[in-house]
């Protein structure tokens, strides 16, 4: 990765901190990606779809990288009608593989080959790592409301049925029920995949974004 | 969706994997990319000089000319480029627009050259960026109220057949000039205001005795002549004030104007002392009356522009002179107090109470200095010398913001009647050396342009009429077909918010215009995260301002049918894009802001026009995962519904 020599070092600068050192930072820090030839070998991207790619993402974001408030902004676009920062906040993280509070465009064409590009068990990984909100290697069933919680906050106030108070609690024992095989609280990374690979919907939807690119 | 988030949709959608493995049913299916085509560069020749841009740089705003088909009216076969007759320097901001999400006005720019290309390209200029609203908005109340000046110069000149008789009486009595007659009483007026003021002022000089008995005021030793001068007078007024009562358009408005009452004063003070006889009880208040007589020296402001702008300033300059008067009062009161304790160990002092030194306060602050009132003790001279230092301040800071203001109004009338006196000039020359009829042309086709550009400014744009739905369209409704599959809910169709649009939709008739506006900006409001974003074009705080300017009223002829066509359009649109569903774009507002209200527009949308619905049978949570019923056969189409596991309540949706 390089970086303008006048930049400051790019420290991890989680959205806890003052906005104004943020926005300070996001002045000064200009990141440049590696070259196309590079990211083409590390994604499975063709050189066609990395330039599409990056024109968009350079657009939205002049400064070379994704900082959480941007991301939250550009996707709370898609769901104008819930609250979807919640869930823009795990979704920064899971794309965020280096934790440093900024998406490059690296990140991005990580996550996005993955999702768009990579096997079933990678995708099933990744879903994995989305849920497992603090990276232990378990997901619980706290984790997993939060998750839901922020999945159904998307949907906003307006939904039909109206949204009840513990709905999100029962999709989380619904899920829990299908992914814990040995019910002790937590689902592991192999459990999930097992369970996941047993579910023919989950499989058949797996497969549905390959064409977005 | 704003321009450049577009391109964000498919990581969007990327992401939805994230709910796969949460959902409990089948995901709808994706639509198919049918014609997937490679991003292309196209030309763009704008009088000779060439722009190049992407294909897509141009789809985001498939309302305007460039982004939808109708540039293809332009395109040039052998050339393989689209050729513009227009004007290169305005289509400069033109494409920008498309680039950066963000309309700039030039300063050089002319504001009606501005708007007709921007009416050409089916730009709405209310997304104009904040950074250039403010001058745009200015150059336009300037080029309305230099039209309407026109306008109004015109329709006096057209003879107007079909006037009644009060109608031109009162149009004689408001513009002098337009006939002789109307010039004559207008000077006849002036003129007896003059000899009604005069004969009040000399009335009171002392006029040369009568041997025999002290000095007397003229107004009593020629008592009769200045009671016939005073009638004469009264009559004049009270005659003028019955015809423009007479004549006015709207009497009740008329009689509340302030020239109306300044008339009644003027004259009610004769006619009281007409019916009141000359008793002793009632004289002193009848010499009261006599006062009101100096009110007569007013009605000259009808006749003066100048007294007229004073008026305006003064009213205008309410505030600034309010503030004045608070601070005076604060200052006399603490002054006065000061001086009143220090004066009060001296003798003889003048300074008897505090009500009493406020006299002496005013006069000091004002640099006035009767010397009527003069402190004595030191203290009491100590605290005056600040009392009227601190006068010359307080005086002195808010007249600049009153001279200001009239500076201002003033500089304004008077372009104003340069404008209408070089037109005059202007028209002369003109007709002067029309000959021929070339020249007749030339002359009939400025006047026909001048109401071509306010038509101009009047009409919505054309609309894009293609039913196709986009590919980024249906794309988007996927990804929220699929949120609402994973979470089990649908979106509601009836929202408050969104029934005034729904219902919209299926009448297909307008609403209210100023209702719909405000539901759109309210539930726009509502959703706009309030986060900080580089990209985004318009910060929140900003739109609303933007949007609260936009709503204020506008006096301004031409301006305000402005606001309803775009409202109209606006709706126009919407409905187009529930009937077509073509990518939104910025109709009136901020890229994001309108897109918002309707992305939520959307889902609601397709479920309202389908007609046949599924209800999905409840089935028990408690069911385990082998009583999953088969997914349904793959079919064509937004979703199928089948039982599924975790809905626990009954649920209608729309095919």
């Amino acid at each position: 990765m390089k970086l303008f020599p006048c930049s400051a070092a790019k420290t991890s600068s989680p959205a806890v901190q003052n906005s104004v050192e943020d926005e300070l930072e996001m002045a000064t820090v200009r990141h440049r990606p590696e070259a196309l030839e590079l990211l083409e070998a590390q994604s499975k991207f063709t050189k066609k779809e990395l330039q599409i790619l990056y024109r968009g993402f350079k657009n939205e974001c002049p400064s070379g990288v994704v900082n959480e408030e941007t991301f939250k902004e550009i996707y709370s676009q898609f769901f104008p009608q819930g609250d979807s920062t919640t869930y823009a906040h795990f979704l920064f993280n899971a794309f965020d593989t280096d934790h440093n509070g900024a998406v490059s465009f690296e990140d991005f064409i990580k996550g996005l080959s993955i999702l768009l590009r990579g096997t079933v068990q990678e995708k099933l990984n990744w879903a994995f790592n989305l849920y497992d909100i603090n990276k232990d290697g378990y997901i619980t069933k706290e984790e997993m409301l939060d998750i839901m919680k922020a999945i159904y906050d998307m949907m906003g106030k307006c939904t039909y049925p109206v949204l009840k108070e513990d709905a999100p609690r029962q999709h989380v024992e619904t899920f829990f029920q299908k992914m814990d095989k040995n019910k002790d609280g937590v689902v592991t990374i192999d459990e999930f995949i097992e369970s996941c690979q047993k579910d023919e919907n989950i499989m058949r939807s797996m497969q549905l974004f390959e064409n977005v690119i | 969706m704003a321009a450049g988030v577009a391109a964000w949709l498919p990581f969007a959608r990327a992401a939805a994997i994230g709910w796969m493995p949460v959902a409990n049913c089948p995901m709808p299916l994706a639509p198919a990319d049918k014609n997937k085509r490679q991003d292309e560069l196209i030309v763009l020749n704008v009088s000779g000089r060439r722009f190049q841009t992407w294909r897509t740089t141009l789809e985001r705003y498939p309302d305007t000319l460039l982004g939808s088909t109708e540039k293809e009216f332009f395109f040039n076969e052998d050339t393989k480029e689209y050729f513009f007759d227009r004007d290169p320097e305005v289509f400069r901001c033109v494409l920008n627009f498309y680039r950066t999400g963000k309309l700039h006005y030039p300063r050089y720019e002319c504001i009606s050259a501005y708007d007709d290309e921007l009416a050409f390209y089916g730009i709405l200029p209310e997304i104009i960026g904040d950074c250039c609203y403010e001058e745009y908005k200015d150059r336009k109340r300037e080029n309305a109220e230099r039209l309407m000046d026109d306008n109004d110069s015109e329709n006096n000149q057209e003879s107007m057949p079909s006037l009644s008789f009060r109608q031109t009486m009162w149009r004689a009595f408001e513009n002098p000039h337009t006939s002789t007659l109307a010039l004559v009483f207008y000077y006849v007026t002036g003129f007896f205001i003059a000899v009604s003021v005069i004969t009040n002022v000399v009335e009171t000089v002392p006029c040369g005795t009568v041997p025999g008995s002290k000095e007397l005021p003229c107004g009593e030793r020629y008592s009769v002549a200045f009671f016939c001068l005073d009638t004469a007078c009264v009559m004049i007024f009270t005659v003028e004030y019955l015809l423009r009562l007479f004549a006015a358009p709207s009497r009740y408005r008329f009689i509340r104007s302030v020239m109306s009452i300044i008339d009644v004063v003027a004259i009610m003070p004769y006619y009281i002392g007409l019916v009141m006889t000359n008793n002793e009880d009632v004289s002193g208040a009848f010499v009261t009356l006599r006062v009101f007589r100096v009110f007569r020296i007013f009605k000259f402001s009808r006749h003066s522009q100048g007294l007229r702008i004073l008026g305006y300033t003064l009213k205008s300059c309410a505030s600034e002179l309010g503030f004045l008067l608070f601070s005076l009062t604060m200052a006399i009161i603490i002054f006065a107090t000061v001086m009143f304790y220090a004066e009060k160990g001296s003798s003889a002092s003048k300074f008897t109470s505090i009500p009493a030194s406020f006299w002496y306060t005013i006069v000091t602050m004002t640099t006035l200095g009767y010397g009527d009132m003069v402190p004595k003790t030191i203290a009491g001279k100590i605290f005056g010398s600040i009392c009227s230092l601190s006068g010359v301040l307080v005086i002195a800071l808010p007249v600049p913001v009153i001279v200001s203001n009239f500076s201002r109004i003033y500089h304004q009338n008077q372009r104003a009647d340069k404008r209408r006196a070089q037109k005059k000039a202007r028209l002369a020359r003109i007709r002067v050396a029309k000959t021929g009829s070339s020249n007749a042309y030339l002359h009939s086709k400025r006047n026909g342009l001048l109401t071509e550009a306010l038509e101009l400014m009047g009409t919505p744009e054309e609309e894009n009429m293609g039913k196709s739905t986009s590919l980024i369209e249906s794309q988007h409704h996927h990804l929220l077909h699929c949120l609402e599959k994973t979470t089990g809910l649908s979106y509601l169709v009836d929202d408050p918010l969104l029934s005034v649009r729904t219902s919209t939709i299926k009448n297909h008739e307008f609403v209210d215009e100023q209702m719909f506006e405000q539901n759109c900006m309210e539930s726009s409001m509502q959703n706009y995260p309030s986060t900080r974003s580089p990209s985004l074009s318009s910060h929140p705080g900003l739109t609303t301002t933007c949007c609260s300017r936009r709503s204020k009223k506008s006096t301004h002829l031409p301006n305000s049918s402005l606001p309803a066509t775009r409202l109209r359009s606006m709706q126009e649109l919407s409905t187009i894009h529930i009937q077509g569903s073509e990518q939104p774009s910025l109709t009136t507002s901020r890229s994001s802001l309108n897109l918002k209200a309707d992305d939520g527009l959307r889902p609601n949308c397709k479920t309202s026009q389908i007609t046949t619905a599924i209800i999905s049978i409840p089935t028990p949570p408690a069911l385990t995962p082998e009583g999953e019923s088969r997914p349904p056969p793959a079919t064509p189409g937004p979703n199928t519904n089948i039982p599924s596991i975790a809905s626990n309540v009954v649920k209608v949706s729309a095919l």
